[in-house]
């Protein structure tokens, strides 16, 4: 038979004014077990706690049950407390009395009956509570960073600069990202190349950082401490090592008809190219579907011109396995599709260009070589609209309903930057809100309006004409003088919606981490764990977890590398004593149990059984490893036979709880 | 009190959540009608949000939106302006003798050509 | 599978030849499509406020005696069209409109939408398709530039209509293409002609019917093509025939060689 003592919190006024705390502990002193029983107003304080220690040690407690706050708030302090005046925290049991009770109830009677119900519940549960220990794993000390933009460049720098060893798998064949693609950047204006390349060439000296692009995650296994990840490491063609990113064959390639990705498709590119001057690393890549060597056999010009010797048309993919303790996401972030927004006549006219493609059309490496030109016939522009919250803020199932975050800065940015360079360019903005907080933001916004002379037009486009000599007639409206706006213009600018890059839903499954309904990566707690994910040992980091600038990335990247160097500098971890087991003479080798779980923590093994008179049969069992298993329950859920049983949630435990919950 | 019932009907059929206006305009940018409107697509919304049924009832527009659904079609937010304008426009020609178009006046109108579709509808919209 | 049609009023009197050329393209298409019995005028607007009923009724009939054929409602007027697809998607989807209509028609078995509510165009579209319509043209109107003219009523509400892209539609094209003539895509192809106003306010029809027109002329249409003789209408007695508008049956007809007999 248990001791056990009841703890009942008033948590100030929170429980104590819905919640008769007085009558919950007398209520509670009959229960089978309960040998001591009071109430106080803060348990969680040094106090309360004090209190807690003191009664096991009067009482000889086996078990303790506190009936306060959720268990996801206080349920360590208490099991703490436990542990060190001597019993086992496992013999810890939460009443949720605040959340479920006085935050939900008015009426003193009703709180009052619920909260002595579930008083009960939890005294039946501690009844035939056994102590329970965490095993221990070893921690791997090397990180992996999924994505090689800004944020994983950031994350990787510092989790290597605190001594870890980092790999960065980029999907592209440099690192960079989107930031690499940008012109200038907001609130100073500096060039996004000056700040970053010399990042990217650190990330490339590191002896620390490995680096594995033009490659894709295949499969992830383990959990946090003791990851094992496949690395696809996708053909380039190239003999890494030999080629020297002189550029000769880039020259040669007579296929020169490839979409230039990095400059969003404006111009084109050869079927083996670098993707810019400062990519890192430095080393072509083939394109497969492009180069006319691997479709059909007929060229092989930059082999004959390559002066290292690099080019390999023979080179297959490779798998690489490693093993990782910590996993950050960084996956960054796309342009929505403008498909739904014909109104805009993206599709129908090359002038009118989302922001992201303007990017390039003033970049100095970009394919006007940075002077801005009407894309269709190469002529200077005199006079550019642009459009806000393209797709953004949008519940009408075209877009998407988020605010984009970043669109009101870069556009302000683009305004100025035009208005510098060809002050002869007239430039509109059609805007909703201006949305500027953040350092000198907002005095960004009003000095384009202020001293460039933007012209901005609060309302919204109606529709973009394609006129019949070149022009674009923008119609919107001008909310502030009541008036429907025409517009004569030479380009469009759509300030267009980013959503997380498609590749994440993919990730989020390998990595069993949580998506919203927007695709963004779910952290653990929105306000005060915004950096983890909710799977153990898994960090996001950048747009993958919800829209942002450069400032705020570089600034997410470094707290979540904290949190890795936090998680790498231990050389154990304690693993989650709430475990799963089979009753081994009760499983009959199904397999659903392992087919349920999330974790792969269940095999299968062939074990002997005596069955008496000597006798013995071999049979099929499962069998969990303790290491991996996360407690969720599911295969004692799937289990047909009842053979599979949760540690600290047995079957027999919840149906005490329930009874006790059912008994008047 | 009779006007708060006549808001909260008129809300009702018309069908659509004013609420969920954000305020960016998109469907006077869009209507071909706008120029010939007293009070903008836009101002329906948040005049009928304003609980300003009256002014609406009065405006010239309820006789000049063509119901093209442009406004509804782009509306980022799901409101549906066109149904608002409808709806007061049936508020109107609900009421007795407050039909726009009288049948007697029709002869005048009309052509050999005139096909009877737009006469139809033009009854349709205007009359009850 | 037998299409049941709906030509509705005005096919019947001002717009008969947008009628007779689709029923001689059906013959040639070997189609097999009947007209409804005793149909009665849809009402050409749709009523869009939430509390009308007895204006669908009509509707809801005709649409119930296609039930009771093959479920296929064959329309060709956009009007009647738009009256009948998103009546249709009421008694789908607005429990209130259904449970009255029914109440009042006291059907044999309660309506619920099930019939399909199809466009000629989208006949020739899904169930003809442009390669076997382009296979039996035999008078291809080669060189012949003409620009679509959506209007409104085909493609809005898109949610409802479900017709092409509201914004870039491309059926007409299409149609066009097959038909062997060149198309024009000019941006006010989707723009209102000014529908039931031009009755009392024509200054206003003019204008718009004009911009639609002007519009095409510069992109360089000899012609634009529509299906609806409200917009014929308009175009045509509003506006300035700088180009000049036809019914898109009637160039069908044209294409497959039946229009002369």
């Amino acid at each position: 038979m248990q001791r056990i003592g009841v703890f009942v919190c008033w948590c100030g006024s929170n429980i104590a004014a819905t919640v008769d705390v007085e009558r919950v502990a007398e209520a509670v002193k009959s229960e089978p077990g309960v040998v001591f029983s009071t109430q106080y107003q803060y348990m969680c304080s040094e106090n309360g706690q004090q209190l807690i220690r003191q009664a096991i040690k009067e009482h000889n407690l086996t078990g303790v049950v506190v009936c306060s706050c959720s268990p996801r708030m206080h349920e360590a302090t208490f099991r703490k407390t436990a542990e060190s005046a001597g019993i086992n925290p496992y013999m810890v049991e939460i009443a949720n009395i605040r959340e479920q009770v006085s935050w939900i109830h008015k009426d003193i009677e009703e709180g009052t009956e619920k909260a002595i119900i579930l008083a009960r519940t939890a005294i039946a549960k501690v009844n035939l509570n056994a102590p329970l220990t965490a095993g221990e794993t070893k921690v791997t000390k090397r990180a992996l960073v999924i994505g090689g933009g800004i944020a994983g460049i950031q994350s990787a720098l510092d989790i290597a600069e605190a001594g870890y060893e980092v790999d960065i798998v980029e999907t592209k064949p440099t690192i960079g990202g989107r930031m690499a693609q940008l012109d200038k950047t907001f609130p100073t204006l500096d060039c996004a190349a000056c700040i970053l390349t010399p990042k990217m060439v650190d990330v490339a000296q590191n002896e620390k950082i490995t680096l594995y692009t033009y490659s894709e995650i295949e499969d992830v296994k383990g959990f946090v401490g003791n990851f094992s990840v496949k690395i696809r490491k996708k053909a380039r063609y190239i003999n890494e090592d030999a080629c020297t990113g002189c550029g000769v064959c880039m020259n040669a390639c007579p296929s020169k008809k490839g979409l230039n990705e990095f400059n969003q498709g404006l111009n084109n590119r050869p079927a083996i190219y670098i993707p810019f001057a400062q990519a890192i690393p430095n080393i072509a890549v083939i394109d497969p579907q492009q180069c006319l060597k691997i479709k059909n056999g007929k060229c092989g010009l930059c082999a004959m011109k390559c002066p290292s010797n690099a080019i390999d048309y023979t080179q297959t993919d490779e798998i690489v396995e490693r093993e990782y303790g910590a996993i950050v996401v960084a996956t960054g972030y796309k342009t929505i599709d403008l498909d739904k927004f014909g109104e805009y006549a993206y599709n129908e006219s090359k002038d009118v260009v989302t922001s992201l493609e303007l990017e390039r059309l003033m970049n100095a490496a970009g394919p006007t070589k940075g002077t801005l030109l009407r894309p269709s016939d190469g002529e200077h522009p005199h006079d550019i609209t642009f459009i806000q919250c393209v797709g953004s803020r949008d519940t009408s199932g075209c877009g998407k309903p988020y605010c984009s975050k970043i669109c009101c800065m870069y556009t302000a940015k683009h305004a100025m930057l035009i208005r510098e360079k060809y002050p002869d360019v007239k430039v509109h903005i059609f805007y909703i809100d201006v949305r500027t907080p953040g350092k000198n933001y907002d005095e960004f916004y009003r000095r384009a309006a202020e001293q460039y002379g933007v012209d901005y037009i609060k309302g919204m486009v109606g529709k973009v004409y394609p006129q019949p000599n070149g022009k674009l007639l923008v119609q919107g409206s001008d909310l502030i003088n009541n008036e429907q706006v025409l517009i004569e213009s030479d380009m469009v600018v759509l300030a267009t919606a980013i959503e997380p890059e498609p590749s994440v839903r993919r990730i989020a499954t390998l990595l069993t981490t949580s998506i919203d309904t927007n695709n963004f990566l779910t952290e653990a707690h929105a306000k005060l764990r915004p950096v983890e994910s909710p799977t153990a040992g898994i960090f996001l980091s950048g747009v993958c977890q919800g829209p942002k600038d450069i400032p705020e990335t570089v600034s997410q990247a470094s707290a979540c590398a904290a949190k890795v160097i936090g998680l790498l500098a231990k050389n154990t971890l304690k693993g989650n004593a709430c475990v799963a087991g089979p009753d081994e003479s009760m499983c009959n080798g199904c397999s659903v149990c392992a087919n349920v779980c999330p974790y792969g923590a269940i095999t299968y093994v062939d074990k002997e059984f005596r069955l008496g008179g000597g006798k013995t049969e071999t049979r099929r069992v499962s069998q969990v490893n303790q290491a991996i298993c996360q407690g969720c329950g599911a295969c004692t859920v799937a289990c047909p036979s009842g053979a599979m049983d949760l540690k600290g949630f047995a079957n027999k435990q919840i149906m005490a709880e329930v009874e006790a919950i059912c008994k008047r | 009190m009779e006007d708060k019932y006549l808001l909260s009907d008129v809300k009702r059929y018309s069908g659509t959540d004013t609420s969920a206006c954000m305020r960016c305009g998109k469907c006077s940018g869009r209507c071909p009608a706008y120029n010939d409107m007293d009070i903008k697509p836009h101002q329906f919304v948040t005049l009928i949000e304003r609980g300003d049924i009256e002014k609406l009832m009065q405006s010239k527009s309820i006789w000049t939106c063509l119901s093209c659904m442009a406004c509804v079609e782009r509306c980022p937010r799901n409101v549906a302006p066109a149904q608002v304008i409808e709806a007061v426009r049936d508020a109107v020609v609900r009421q007795q003798y407050a039909n726009k178009i009288k049948a007697e006046d029709i002869p005048a109108k009309i052509d050999e050509t005139i096909p009877q579709q737009l006469l139809v509808s033009a009854f349709r919209k205007y009359n009850k | 599978m037998r299409f049941s049609y709906y030509p509705g009023c005005t096919l019947k009197t001002k717009a008969k030849e947008l009628n007779n050329y689709a029923l001689k393209c059906v013959e040639a298409l070997g189609l097999d499509v009947k007209e409804i019995e005793e149909w009665q005028c849809c009402g050409a607007v749709y009523p869009q406020a939430r509390d009308e009923i007895a204006t669908k009724l009509s509707a809801v009939r005709t649409l119930n005696y296609a039930k009771g054929e093959d479920g296929k409602l064959l329309t060709l007027c956009s009007a009647c069209h738009n009256v009948l697809k998103r009546v249709n998607e009421d008694m789908i989807s607005d429990a209130n409109v259904r449970l009255k209509a029914n109440n009042y028609l006291q059907l044999e078995e309660e309506y619920a939408g099930e019939t399909e509510v199809i466009h000629y165009l989208e006949m020739l579209r899904d169930y003809v398709g442009w390669d076997n319509l382009k296979a039996k043209v035999v008078n291809p109107l080669k060189g012949v530039k003409i620009g679509a003219y959506y209007g409104c009523l085909l493609l809005r509400p898109s949610k409802v209509m479900a017709f092409d892209n509201p914004e870039n539609p491309t059926i007409i094209e299409d149609f066009i293409k097959a038909i062997g003539a060149t198309p024009v895509v000019y941006p006010y192809r989707n723009e209102c002609c000014g529908a039931y106003v031009s009755l009392d306010e024509p200054a206003i029809s003019k204008k718009k019917s004009n911009a639609i027109l002007d519009s095409a002329s510069a992109n360089g249409a000899d012609m634009v093509i529509t299906a609806c003789p409200l917009c014929m209408y308009n175009l045509k007695h509003m506006g300035d025939s700088v180009v000049d508008v036809k019914y898109f049956t009637e160039i069908l007809a044209e294409a497959l060689g039946v229009k002369e007999d």
